[in-house]
């Protein structure tokens, strides 16, 4: 029923330009996203609100490190590796940054064969994704085995402000959070793209409703979500 | 009603229409099914990601300091956040009220960060005050 309302085979009213367009929608008294399905609707709406707790991280942050009388570590020394002999600065994370602009990459793509209804290549795409999401929290498995062995703890370090740490699992951890959530997302949808159950309609095992494959553009906005902030936390953790 | 209807019709007829529903309902009309575009433009915008990626860890390796560093950090951000809402995210090509609905919000954040940039600054006074000498 829920999904015959939905379903209204009726194209959606035309577009008028600008801020009236937009009031236009949003007081037209049934729905304000006019062509847009509920599902990537209420994805945006989510993502928004996890904009919002990864707001409130880095603000946390940023009060912690401008508010601290101690010097705080200097991060490019702390996250450098010795690679052949030679002492690089933060090229840890900047290989972690490429690997997740990879995986954006494919997961674009991935969207794009998808609503060509090209099964293979979409579910391939999406597995190349979940692997560069794996070895992306791989690498962060590494980072922080290596910051914990050099003695790094959410209450100090041997560097300089304790608060540090804190921030660094808390933002880093939770971000790991998202990328893992992602691989596992991911590897479901692969899987059902793989077997077609878009292409027959087929029903979803836990709701009862038909797949499309569209599913592949919300599962992408997710995982570019994750992107995004890395993009930030990139900027603000590590490059300050 | 509608799948009743559907029912009632042919197998084709019942594709053909879940198509149309399907796109009027996920996509609009503009496109032909869901978000067409071509996979050049993705590239284009992978390659982009890349160099701007580049060009903020060049900042750190050369050490860069003071407002320049600031300055160039804060542009490849701000550019490579744009580049993948717009085009990855397929922000640039969805209705106005979407959009502004999910946009415009987290600028509101920025109001946020200078309520604590005030909070911080006051709190690091008070500390240099009343407890710099302890350390």
């Amino acid at each position: 029923m829920t999904e015959t309302t939905l379903a209204t085979p009726k194209a959606p009213p035309g577009t008028i330009p600008g801020l009236r367009g937009i009031a236009a929608d949003w007081a037209s008294d049934q729905r304000a996203f006019k062509n847009v399905s509920w599902g990537k609707a209420m994805m945006w709406i989510f993502l928004l609100s996890d904009t919002f707790i990864f707001s409130c991280f880095l603000l946390s942050y940023m009060t912690a490190r401008m508010s601290t009388t101690v010097p705080w570590p200097n991060p490019s020394e702390v996250f450098a590796l010795n690679i052949g002999g030679k002492h690089i600065p933060l090229i840890l994370i900047a290989i972690m940054t490429f690997i997740l602009i990879s995986s954006s990459g494919t997961m674009a793509m991935a969207v794009n064969f998808g609503y060509r209804r090209d099964r293979v290549k979409t579910a391939a795409l999406m597995l190349a994704t979940a692997a560069f999401g794996a070895t992306f929290v791989g690498m962060q498995a590494f980072e922080w085995t290596k910051l914990i062995m050099e003695g790094v703890r959410p209450w100090g370090n041997p560097w300089g402000a304790a608060q540090f740490g804190s921030c660094f699992f808390m933002i880093t951890g939770f971000h790991g959070t998202h990328v893992t959530i992602g691989v596992i997302f991911l590897i479901a949808i692969a899987r059902k793209v793989w077997r077609g159950d878009f292409d027959v309609e087929r029903r979803g095992f836990f709701t009862s409703r038909k797949g499309y494959y569209e599913i592949v553009e919300i599962m992408g906005l997710y995982w570019h979500f994750v992107d995004l902030v890395w993009v930030f936390i990139f900027a603000f953790f590590y490059l300050w | 009603m509608t799948e009743a209807a559907v029912h009632v019709e042919g197998q084709a007829a019942q594709h053909a229409l879940h198509t149309y529903v399907h796109d009027a309902v996920a996509s609009g009309a503009a496109h032909a099914e869901g978000q067409q575009h071509p996979i050049k433009l993705y590239l284009v915008v992978w390659g982009w990601l890349f160099v701007l990626s580049t060009c903020s860890y060049l900042v750190d390796y050369f050490g860069i300091h003071g407002h320049l560093r600031w300055s160039l950090i804060l542009l490849f951000m701000v550019l490579k956040a744009g580049l993948i809402v717009a085009v990855f995210m397929h922000m640039a090509w969805e209705r106005l009220a979407l959009a502004y609905a999910i946009l415009l919000p987290p600028v509101l954040v920025l109001v946020f960060v200078g309520i604590m940039v005030f909070e911080s600054d006051y709190t690091h006074l008070l500390r240099v005050i009343f407890f710099a000498s302890a350390n």
